[in-house]
């Protein structure tokens, strides 16, 4: 197995991982663990609350960047880590 | 203005005619000057018209001297006052004043004011005559000019026109004198609105008003007509709105799957992910050892706020029904509220009689209809419905999806149906009645009339089963299956396209539980008119709903299981079907597809018969059946070839446990719970779990009195309640204890035969007891049985595992003792053995040891003894 696909396996035999997924710079989904609509969905929401995210770091300190973006919500924790070319987005059920 | 013009034209007039005079008289003779003569004058200078003038001579010398004498005698009155320079400046001694009789010059006397007109005056006078004469003899050889002498005017009688004409004041003008005070002068105006008809006379109107004489009636008109669209402009103000997108309607952006693969391989992926990798692990990592945000003071509370008195936990009367007319002492064998309506709660009921004694008296028995009676909660002493069936009613179910139709089990094991939509409106009416008029008096007794306020309606049943194909003893226990699936004569699941219930399964005293379907079975075979004609001339009454009509008195099970292939008698009880069976949801697509229009399907069921319905694959079809005996049976109803005689036939049942000493009354699911099931038979309870099959989760031991009825609460998890025989119910909550009831409380004095709780808000919880006697009591129960605590649902879920673990341990220790048994008698056997054969090997071992530690000592002595050598002993070996 390649890489990438066990490091993905790796992250999602995590407890309580809903599903993991890799986008592009621009939103469009590469590899997922989820059905097609919500892959879409969420990389398109979240493509654009990470640039949000890293415009509001950047504006504040321009020498300061974005590192980890976690949204915490009733159902779940959605955690984004960007880069400049990809992002991985975690959506983990943290309770039992 | 008009006085003003008049008087300029005066003045104008009066100045061309003194001009015309004296340009008129200059021009032609510039040293005449008119005069006016007072008779004055006329006397003073003897110059009177008529006396001193004479026709030949109208003229007369005045001296110089004289005027100026009148001059300064009579200065401005004088007449010659306007000639007074002309006079001043003549240069002679006398002037001649002529009289102008004909008023040549425009005035009565003119003075010639030269010397040389004086003599041309005086000459011409005389040569006037010779000048006559002269022009008769000279006939017009020169033209003299001759400038035009004026004429005296002579009136035409335009002077009467101009009199006309001409504006004269005729009243006088009206001077007014507008006095101010000087200090208003200049002040600000401040000007003040008054509404004209305030003030009286203020105006005066001039009304427009239709008149006649200017209305004309166009009898013709000539149009020209053009066929054009109609196009009508509108305009209106309003606030700009920008244009901006309501929808907009797109396809997200994909990656192909060779660009996917491409990507995937990519290094730069890889990368990427391992940088990231880490950092997301240790997020994971954190939410799994602790959740950050949970609220521990929130979740250590219990819910607050009650509606009631928390220390109340006992069950509270409301209200009980009893049948008042019944000449028989009838028991309640089924309740069953009314799954739509508030209030309303059915009953069944039959006679209180052993199987000899109905024997006995049946005769009177086929007299007293047997009945299913409505209650309403407004009416206590009448029931709002009563439902006749032919035999007596053991047990009955609403249908879920209409909830006119009753399905209903018989003793004689004939299922009954009734289709009550034409009286719905009438129980549907005692709704409001309950609520508004709470003043019900009840009547005393002796005045109660049987028929009482309403009349008492025995609504006949719609249709029955077979005798002959049905079942053979009494029926236990009826359920309607889910609209979801229907099975066919082999067990095999499909999908059901009608989306309403149309079977049911039933289950008997004569071992058999059979399918049965409501909807009219397709004939293969024509059916011959003569048959026809025979069901035609069966009389149906006229109140009868047709509904059903098709299975009346033909309606055959579709299949029927029989517990006799087990060898085994088994008197089923009762069923309980999954709940996966009763709420699968079939695809949104098929949905769509199967759309029907708002006609009640019940009275259409020939559109339910489909050929072609799709098979539901991996369809849980096992079932739980209590029975008579006390067994608790797991079995599939799914029909299956037997390789023997090629027939299909009914699978054997996957498990049986006798966990019950008496007849099983209650198998039933938990409301929370899929999986788990409460069976009460006997003295005991036993709760089960779908699946596990080592045994029940949870067994009650012996109770002191008989459990003759059971039903898990609707809201609470792990509470259930228990009937006894002598009218105590018992509430058991499994997070309490569970090894006795947590609560015991006293409702009637008899056996208590059925326990029926429902929900009817969140405030309000009923639960009805039904007793041997025929009392149905409804209770109430108090929040505490009826709320939740928090997170109930999951303690008791881990009770249920733990429970589902500790029979696990049971079954693995079991199975370790056995091996352990094994091993041991094993070890016993092998030890027999093993002492033989370990001594006679020891022998020998022990013996050729002994032989060889010998052989060394006797070398070792012979070389002490220094009686062999080494070499000798090697000799010695060999020997």
């Amino acid at each position: 197995m390649t890489e990438v696909e066990e490091t993905l396996k790796r992250i999602q035999s995590h407890k309580g991982v809903i599903g993991t997924m890799v986008v592009n710079a621009e939103g469009i989904p590469i590899r997922t663990t989820l059905d097609n609509s919500t892959t879409v969905q969420y990389a398109g929401l979240l493509h654009q609350l990470t640039i949000k995210a890293k415009s509001t770091i950047r504006d504040i300190d321009p020498q300061n960047d974005l590192t980890f973006l976690r949204i915490r919500s009733k159902k779940h924790e959605i955690m984004v880590a960007p880069d400049k070319e990809y992002l991985l987005i975690v959506i983990q059920n943290p309770c039992e | 203005c008009k006085y003003k013009q008049q008087k300029d034209r005066d003045r104008q007039k009066e100045k061309h005619t003194e001009r015309n005079r004296t340009e008129g008289i200059l021009g032609c003779h510039p040293e005449i000057y008119p005069l006016v003569l007072t008779t004055k004058t006329q006397e003073i200078f003897n110059c009177r018209i008529d006396e001193d003038f004479t026709d030949e001579m109208p003229y007369k010398i005045i001296k110089k001297e004289d005027i100026f004498e009148d001059l300064r005698n009579r200065a401005a009155v004088s007449d010659f006052h306007p000639v007074k320079k002309v006079i001043q400046e003549y240069p002679g001694n006398e002037l001649l004043l002529v009289y102008d009789k004909d008023f040549k010059y425009g005035l009565n006397f003119y003075i010639i004011g030269t010397e040389e007109g004086k003599e041309n005056y005086l000459n011409a006078s005389e040569v006037q005559e010779d000048q006559e004469e002269y022009k008769e003899f000279i006939p017009e050889e020169i033209y003299t000019y001759i400038p035009p002498v004026s004429k005296p005017w002579v009136s035409l009688g335009s002077e009467k026109e101009i009199e006309e004409e001409s504006v004269k004041k005729s009243t006088k003008q009206v001077t007014y004198m507008i006095s101010r005070k000087r200090s208003e002068f200049g002040a600000p105006i401040t000007f003040r609105d008054q509404n004209a008809s305030s003030v009286k006379d203020a105006y005066i109107e001039c009304t427009a008003y239709p008149d006649k004489n200017f209305t004309l009636k166009q009898l013709e008109k000539n149009v020209g007509m053009q066929a054009v669209p109609q196009v009508q402009d509108t305009s209106t103000q309003t606030k700009w709105t920008y244009p901006k997108n309501a929808s907009t309607q797109y396809y997200a952006r994909e990656f192909s799957e060779e660009e996917k693969e491409r990507l995937g391989q990519s290094k730069s992926l890889t990368d990427f992910l391992n940088n990231v990798s880490t950092s997301v692990e240790i997020a994971l990592q954190q939410n799994e050892i602790t959740n950050l945000f949970i609220d521990d003071w929130k979740s250590l509370a219990e819910e607050e706020g009650t509606f009631g008195d928390k220390t109340n936990t006992h069950l509270k009367e409301y209200q009980s029904f009893t049948d008042l007319h019944s000449q028989m002492e009838k028991m309640i064998t089924c309740v069953s509220w009314h799954p739509t309506i508030y209030g309303l709660i059915v009953v069944s009921v039959a006679v209180r009689l052993s199987f000899e004694e109905r024997v006995h008296f049946s005769g009177r028995l086929l007299l007293q209809p047997s009945l299913i009676l409505f209650w309403s909660f407004s009416d206590p002493i009448h029931p709002q419905l009563m439902l006749e069936s032919p035999d007596d009613i053991f047990c009955f179910k609403f249908c879920p999806s209409d909830p006119n139709i009753i399905a209903g089990g018989c003793i004689n094991g004939q299922i009954v149906l009734w289709d009550i939509t034409t009286y719905a409106d009438r129980i549907e009416s005692t709704k409001a009645d309950g609520g508004g008029n709470k003043k019900t008096t009840l009547k005393p007794m002796f005045l109660l009339e049987p028929d009482g306020n309403k009349e008492a309606t025995y609504i006949r049943h719609c249709a029955v089963s077979s005798i002959e194909s049905g079942h053979r003893s009494v029926i236990t226990d009826i359920h309607w299956l889910a609209d979801t699936f229907e099975i066919n004569r082999f067990g095999s699941v499909f999908e059901n396209r009608n989306e309403i219930c149309c079977q049911l399964v039933t289950c008997s005293a004569d071992c058999t539980i059979c399918f049965w379907d409501i909807r009219p079975l397709k004939t293969l075979t024509p059916t011959l008119p003569t048959e026809k004609k025979k069901e035609e001339s069966i009389e149906i009454p006229f109140d009868v709903p047709s509904t059903f009509l098709h299975l009346d008195l033909s309606w055959k099970p579709l299949t029927r299981l029989s517990k006799g292939e087990t060898n085994l008698d088994h008197c089923p009880t009762k069923i309980s079907l999954s709940e996966e069976q009763l709420l699968y949801k079939i695809s949104d697509k098929l949905l769509d597809q199967t759309k029907v229009t708002e006609v009640n399907l019940y009275h259409n069921l020939e559109a339910g018969l489909a050929n072609l319905l799709k098979p539901i694959d991996d369809f849980c079809t096992k079932f739980f059946v209590g029975t008579e005996e006390g067994e608790v049976i797991y079995t599939d109803w799914k029909m299956e070839k037997d390789p023997d005689t090629g027939r299909m036939m009914a699978k054997k049942p996957k498990s049986l446990y006798s966990v019950h000493d008496g007849p099983v009354h209650t198998v039933q699911r938990s409301p929370f719970y899929n999986d788990i099931i409460l069976t009460v038979g006997g003295w005991n309870v036993a709760i089960w779990k779908e699946g596990v099959m080592s045994g029940p989760l949870l067994q009650t031991c012996c109770a002191a009195k008989r459990y003759t009825a059971g039903h898990w609460s609707l809201t609470r998890p792990g509470v259930f309640y228990i009937g006894r025989e002598d009218g105590y119910i018992d509430v058991w909550d499994l997070l309490e204890k569970t090894h006795e009831p947590a609560q015991s409380q006293n409702i009637c004095i008899t056996m208590i035969t059925y326990i029926e709780p429902w929900t009817f808000s969140a405030k309000q919880q009923f639960i009805a007891i039904a007793d041997y006697y025929g009392t149905l009591h409804i209770l109430e129960i108090p929040w505490t049985l009826s709320h939740p605590s928090t997170n109930e649902v999951s303690s008791v879920n881990y009770y249920f595992e733990r429970e589902v673990k500790h029979l696990e341990y049971v079954e693995q220790r079991r199975s370790i003792r056995e091996q352990e048994k094994k091993e041991m008698e094993l070890e016993m056997e092998k030890r027999k053995h093993k002492t033989h054969h370990k001594s006679k090997e020891q022998m020998e071992a022990e013996l050729k040891m002994d032989y060889e530690s010998y052989l060394e000592l006797e070398k070792i002595t012979l070389i002490g003894l220094g009686l062999a050598k080494a070499s000798e002993t090697s000799h010695m070996e060999m020997m």
